[in-house]
């Protein structure tokens, strides 16, 4: 059975680690180096992208989880996590650092802040309709190349990506962790 | 695929409560100014909560205890990218709502400023910003969670720099739900009279073991080891209001206790960061005080 990092820093790790195990899969909270052992995907939560990026950092596992990333560990993002998966960060810190595992450029909190947080289905290609919560959620401004979209949405001023792949790495504007929705993770599962 | 924009909803019920599930782990800071809010940014602070004073202050000056002049929360807003909340005085929905058009994330409906109603909280389901409110017992989180509350924090004692009263909110708010939990159906009408919350929510209490929103914790943590004992005491989050610029070096401080508050269950990392951290706030004894924060709203 895949055993699955859910980095555990901060954010709803706890949904995560839910969903993770309903669908069958065993899932390890990850707050250490020694986490990392035998782990063969990892999921960032939602949660404040500069707070997991800074304690990183001061844990010791921005090295080590890179080199992982880079050899090819098959990753999930959600909504904080995609920025920490985002090649380049738009209106975040000036020293904000990322893995860089997805070829787009993300805006934080691009559908606005708290106030303008929303529910709404998204169409995900080879899934269906899925249940997303939007909460001061990061926006895909562009993609590159080797980028695949899975979903858009069209939030009043044209459809932005709000799932995409590249390689082992899915990333997710959106939260399906928190509406009950299975199927984002049963598709990671299918990378792992 | 493209979703089109008339299918979402806004402000709904699981994106407020949702919202406090992406700050648990994390730590909330007080700030009174952008300076000070770039220092909890730079730290790794969740979010920052906007006033005029910190507690300590307001507990020390006296006088009427207001929401923040606008401006200071926009300048916070211009210098942070993370989410900013601030205060509104119990009962005082206009100033909630001057808080909300100013795009706040989260609205702090608190005891620590001067309550504006004696008999009514704010109607927080009138409102698309979500609230958090203070509680001391599990019928005061569920009054608040029935009029909309999205978030619980026990209160402790605001400007203290004394962790007792937190503790013991806790305590009795795990303790009581603890004997709801364990409570037969035929008991729960009686609990929820007792305990003068509504019924619904005892019996999602009874059912669940827990609140049916995050429960932070707040008022008097002032050292990394405080985080640390308020989280194993069930907190998922921390307030820290006067103990971050109040003590030695604020900026050790806040990256102390914001490290300690993810690694609450390892003793070795609470003892690397409060090592020569130099002084915490000074605090005071809770038996001596002439103003208990903690007993404005009911």
């Amino acid at each position: 059975m895949a055993s699955v990092g859910v980095l555990a820093l901060q954010g709803d790790v706890r949904e995560h680690v839910a969903v993770l195990q309903r669908i069958g899969s065993s899932a390890v909270e990850v707050r250490r180096v020694a986490d990392l052992a035998g782990i063969s995907g990892l999921v960032i939560p939602g949660g404040e992208s500069t707070t997991m990026a800074r304690l990183l950092v001061t844990g010791g596992l921005r090295e080590p989880l890179t080199e992982l990333v880079e050899g090819g560990l098959p990753v999930l993002g959600t909504c904080a996590g995609l920025i920490m998966m985002a090649r380049r960060i738009l209106d975040g810190r000036s020293d904000q650092w990322s893995l860089g595992l997805l070829d787009v450029d993300v805006r934080r909190n691009g559908f606005g802040r708290q106030v303008a947080s929303f529910e709404t289905v998204v169409e995900v290609a080879g899934i269906g309709p899925v249940a997303g919560a939007f909460i001061r959620a990061p926006q895909i401004v562009s993609f590159a190349e080797g980028v695949t979209v899975l979903a858009s949405h069209d939030h009043g001023e044209g459809p932005t990506p709000v799932l995409v792949r590249q390689g082992h790495a899915l990333g997710c504007a959106f939260h399906p962790e928190l509406t009950g929705e299975t199927r984002i993770h049963e598709l990671f599962l299918s990378l792992v | 695929m493209t979703t089109s924009p008339d299918s979402s909803t806004v402000g709904s019920t699981l994106v407020k409560r949702g919202f406090a599930d992406m700050l648990r782990g994390g730590v909330i800071m007080d700030v009174v100014n952008a300076d000070q809010a770039k220092i909890a940014e730079d730290a790794g602070a969740v979010a920052v909560m906007a006033l005029e004073r910190v507690p300590a202050d307001i507990r020390r000056d006296g006088g009427v205890a207001r929401m923040s002049d606008p401006l200071l929360i926009q300048e916070i807003q211009a210098t942070v990218t993370i989410p900013v909340m601030a205060k509104a005085r119990i009962g005082h929905f206009a100033e909630a709502q001057v808080l909300e058009s100013l795009g706040v994330d989260y609205v702090d409906e608190s005891e620590v400023l001067t309550p504006a109603d004696e008999e009514h909280h704010i109607d927080k389901w009138a409102f698309t910003v979500p609230f958090v409110c203070g509680a001391t017992n599990l019928g005061e989180a569920l009054r608040r969670i029935g009029e909309g509350a999205c978030l619980i924090r026990s209160k402790g004692e605001a400007g203290t720099g004394n962790v007792v009263e937190a503790v013991r909110h806790l305590r009795t708010i795990n303790a009581q739900m603890r004997r709801v939990h364990s409570a037969d159906a035929a008991e729960l009408a009686g609990l929820a009279k007792d305990l003068q919350a509504p019924l619904p929510l005892v019996r999602e209490v009874a059912e669940t073991g827990h609140l049916p929103v995050p429960m932070f914790c707040a008022g008097g943590i002032a050292t990394p080891a405080d985080a640390s004992l308020v989280m194993q005491l069930g907190a998922e989050a921390v307030f820290v209001g006067s103990g971050i610029f109040k003590s030695a070096d604020p900026v050790r401080m806040a990256e102390a206790i914001v490290e300690a508050t993810t690694h609450f269950r390892d003793p070795s990392v609470v003892a690397k960061v409060s090592t020569g951290l130099g002084a915490a706030m000074r605090g005071s004894e809770t038996a001596t005080l002439e103003q208990r924060l903690a007993e404005r709203g009911w």
